[in-house]
């Protein structure tokens, strides 16, 4: 199976569902002739014409608020925020309309439009490119929530979001764009190219929205986790030697329950992570959710790690982002209560 | 030192507040038939003075003059007259029925009935409105049921959106409008998008977009223009000035520019007037902004120069804001009365039809309303469901919404 790294594999995606469903465009800023910033879409414009992949005004309220109007007359827009930092002007367009208009006109108008955003940080992009905003959309009702973390699941995952009767928001990881970052900031950077998940199947299939995968089986406690920092996470297993089994939520919303619940009834303990800021980041929902599905098989309290409740600092970086020696603490913490 | 005052700030009030005589000398209002009818492949830059301008077709005697006149025959203008008279009357029973109990909230057109007739009427099957909630005379003058909209207003057993939006939200894809949010100018945007996938998907079908004068402030207008502008969308952007934004007056959202329409002309937007009282100079405009868009010209701007008669919902008294008989004072008078007065003029009406009509049209409306009560109002046991509460969040129903209507007991 061929090697891509995610941002290739999420180029496959969009090329496969474009090639397969003439509804389906690509549009924001940058995307069109130059292919994004990230260059997610390099090649799609020269593919498939410029009706079908374009340039925007720099303007995220237009960006979403035209994909609603889009998918109301029956196209399935997949566009692109160029940060998640950026996403704040179309943050109406996202919570009061295309998250309610199925339910508002009782189904006579639907939206198909998935919103990619990279998201965390790790590229020293201060505190205006390195936001993790996905507790702002799993607060929302409609809409559905994804975090990729590697480039198997990235292409599968965004070809089951195109295809999504409902909105998708697509969070990628930018710092995993290029390699399974793990929070190693000081070491030689692992290309995709040297890891299992990097093998990406050619043409279409789908990750199924709402199910969770194991990255790893344990015994000793259960890591919640999505994103980079499910990289993080095994690094500080492999470190600790704690035997943790390390889930990977994928989906955000629907969230797969039954995978944490089972997986924290077997280990008594749960580790949740996530780079974003803590105090009423997805960890919150999460921490509730176990201690209400699981309290009679806890033996140590929840643990939370997570970004600092600051705006993400510039020179500040690695003293911020939640890395792998924050993560072995717990992780000992945990077992030790 | 700079020799300067100190700095002050402007703030905008209308002329006149309560209590004060009304006064509309501001308004500038060229005579019916005076603007001319540029061809509908005309450069913006070549009309600009229409963006300051009105676009009237009837003059004082209830003539229709002009180079926008003469579109529209007896039977279509007979028509016209009592799409409007209905929505009025549907109005003050709806009105009344808020107050009665019967539903929790409404918002009345009076005076602006020709803005939403008479565009409708220049519209094809297939096309779309991005309306506001002051436009329901596009569902009136396209054929929509008035039970329908009643059920949707009492938000009983038969509210074809079951209860989940606040009274005169309407949706009705099958009739070319779109599902009303009730947050303002968010549609704008989304019409321009609807019109760019008809563009995109090599459609014949055009879009229409709504907004308020006040509306026009937030930052989804000038998304909407600056789209509609850049990628020559099918699509006409109406405005809908009527004088007052809840209790604020349009200088408030207008700021110094000279008129609303004056926005689109730095988007290169070909940008019009119109009296929106004028059943005929609406309906003219329309035919011309949609000719554009059809044509594959791209968006007009149209500014249409109306009055709310009444308050902005019911939960409002316009007589803490603004002189009691400021109404009758609007220069552009009553689109109702104009309409009728001009087809009187023209030999095919009376005010002895006129009175049976609107006698006729109450009986209608008020059968509608009987109708639609038969089948619950608002605080009645006819309600949809707690159940239906948690249906069609999702095209799927996910695991915790699952959980939680077991939670519900429904």
């Amino acid at each position: 199976m061929p090697r891509r790294t995610m941002i290739e594999a999420i180029r496959e995606a969009m090329d496969v569902m474009m090639s397969r469903d003439d509804d389906v465009v690509v549009f924001g800023e940058d995307v069109g002739y130059f292919g994004g910033v990230f260059r997610a879409s390099q090649g799609l414009q020269a593919k498939y014409g410029k009706s079908r992949c374009f340039d925007t005004p720099i303007s995220e309220l237009g960006i979403v608020g035209a994909a609603v109007g889009m998918a109301a007359y029956g196209l399935k827009p997949c566009v692109e925020i160029q940060f998640a930092d950026y996403m704040y002007p179309a943050y109406d367009q996202i919570v009061s309309e295309a998250a309610r208009l199925r339910y508002r006109s009782n189904g006579q108008f639907t939206c198909p439009v998935v919103v990619r955003m990279p998201t965390g940080g790790g590229i020293f992009g201060g505190q205006t490119h390195s936001q993790s905003p996905e507790a702002l959309f799993t607060h929302v009702c409609g809409i559905k929530t994804v975090v990729p973390s590697n480039p198997s699941d990235a292409k599968g995952l965004l070809i089951a979001a195109i295809e999504d009767p409902d909105p998708v928001i697509f969070l990628e990881p930018k710092r995993l764009y290029n390699g399974p970052f793990d929070g190693h900031h000081d070491r030689p950077v692992t290309p995709w190219s040297k890891h299992d998940l990097g093998e990406v199947a050619e043409g279409h299939y789908t990750v199924p929205l709402g199910r969770a995968a194991i990255r790893r089986q344990g015994e000793a406690v259960t890591i919640l986790a999505y994103g980079t920092m499910v990289h993080v996470a095994e690094s500080a297993a492999a470190e600790t030697g704690i035997d943790a089994e390390i889930i990977d939520l994928r989906t955000l919303l629907p969230l797969d329950l039954d995978t944490i619940e089972a997986s924290v009834k077997k280990t008594g303990r749960c580790v949740i992570v996530h780079e974003a800021t803590l105090t009423s980041g997805f960890g919150a929902e999460l921490c509730a959710l176990v201690q209400t599905r699981c309290f009679y098989h806890l033996e140590a309290p929840i643990a939370r790690v997570a970004g600092w409740d600051t705006p993400y600092p510039h020179a500040q970086e690695w003293d911020y982002f939640p890395g792998p020696a924050r993560v072995s603490r717990a992780l000992a913490e945990t077992l030790e209560a | 030192m700079t020799g300067n005052a100190p700095l002050s700030l402007h703030v905008p009030e209308p002329a006149v507040r309560p209590g004060d005589t009304p006064d509309f000398s501001n308004i500038r209002i060229p005579r019916a038939g005076q603007v001319a009818r540029p061809e509908v492949d005309v450069d913006a830059e070549a009309i600009r003075d229409l963006a300051f301008s009105v676009i009237r077709v009837l003059n004082r005697d209830g003539e229709a003059v002009g180079p926008w006149a003469g579109l529209l025959s007896d039977d279509e203008l007979l028509e016209g007259l009592r799409h409007m008279m209905t929505l009025r009357a549907f109005d003050a029973r709806m009105q009344m029925a808020q107050r009665q109990g019967k539903t929790s909230f409404y918002m009345q057109h009076m005076g602006e009935e020709a803005v939403s007739c008479a565009f409708r009427k220049a519209l094809s099957p297939g096309d779309m409105n991005f309306p506001t909630y002051r436009q329901a005379g596009l569902l009136i003058a396209g054929g929509y049921s008035l039970v329908d909209m009643a059920c949707q207003i009492y938000s009983n057993t038969h509210d074809p959106l079951k209860g989940r939006q606040l009274p005169v939200m309407y949706s009705s894809r099958e009739h070319g409008f779109f599902s009303i949010s009730g947050n303002l100018a968010t549609q704008y945007i989304q019409a321009v998008g609807w019109a760019m996938a008809s563009a995109i998907k090599n459609d014949t079908k055009i879009a229409v977009g709504w907004i308020g004068d006040g509306a026009t402030a937030e930052s989804d207008f000038h998304a909407a223009l600056v789209f509609a502008s850049t990628y020559r969308a099918p699509v006409v952007l109406n405005i809908v000035n009527n004088q007052w934004a809840i209790s604020t007056f349009q200088g408030i959202a207008r700021g110094g520019s000279g008129t609303f329409a004056a926005r689109g002309l730095g988007f290169g937007i070909p940008a019009l007037r119109v009296d929106g009282n004028d059943y005929l100079a609406v309906h003219a405009v329309a035919k011309w902004a949609c000719e554009r868009a059809r044509r594959n010209l791209g968006p007009t701007l149209v500014e249409h120069v109306t009055y709310r008669v009444g308050a902005h919902s019911t939960s409002d008294d316009p007589a803490g804001y603004r002189p009691k008989t400021e109404s009758e004072a609007w220069p552009l008078g009553d689109p109702v009365i104009r309409l009728k007065n001009h087809l009187i003029a023209r030999g095919a009406w009376s005010e002895e039809r006129h009175k049976q009509t609107e006698a006729e049209i109450l009986d209608t409306v008020i059968s509608a309303q009987k109708e639609a009560e038969s089948f619950g109002t608002l605080h009645s046991e006819q309600r949809p469901s707690a159940r239906d509460m948690f249906e069609g969040v999702f095209s799927q129903m996910p695991p915790h919404l699952r959980r939680q209507r077991q939670e519900a007991g429904v």
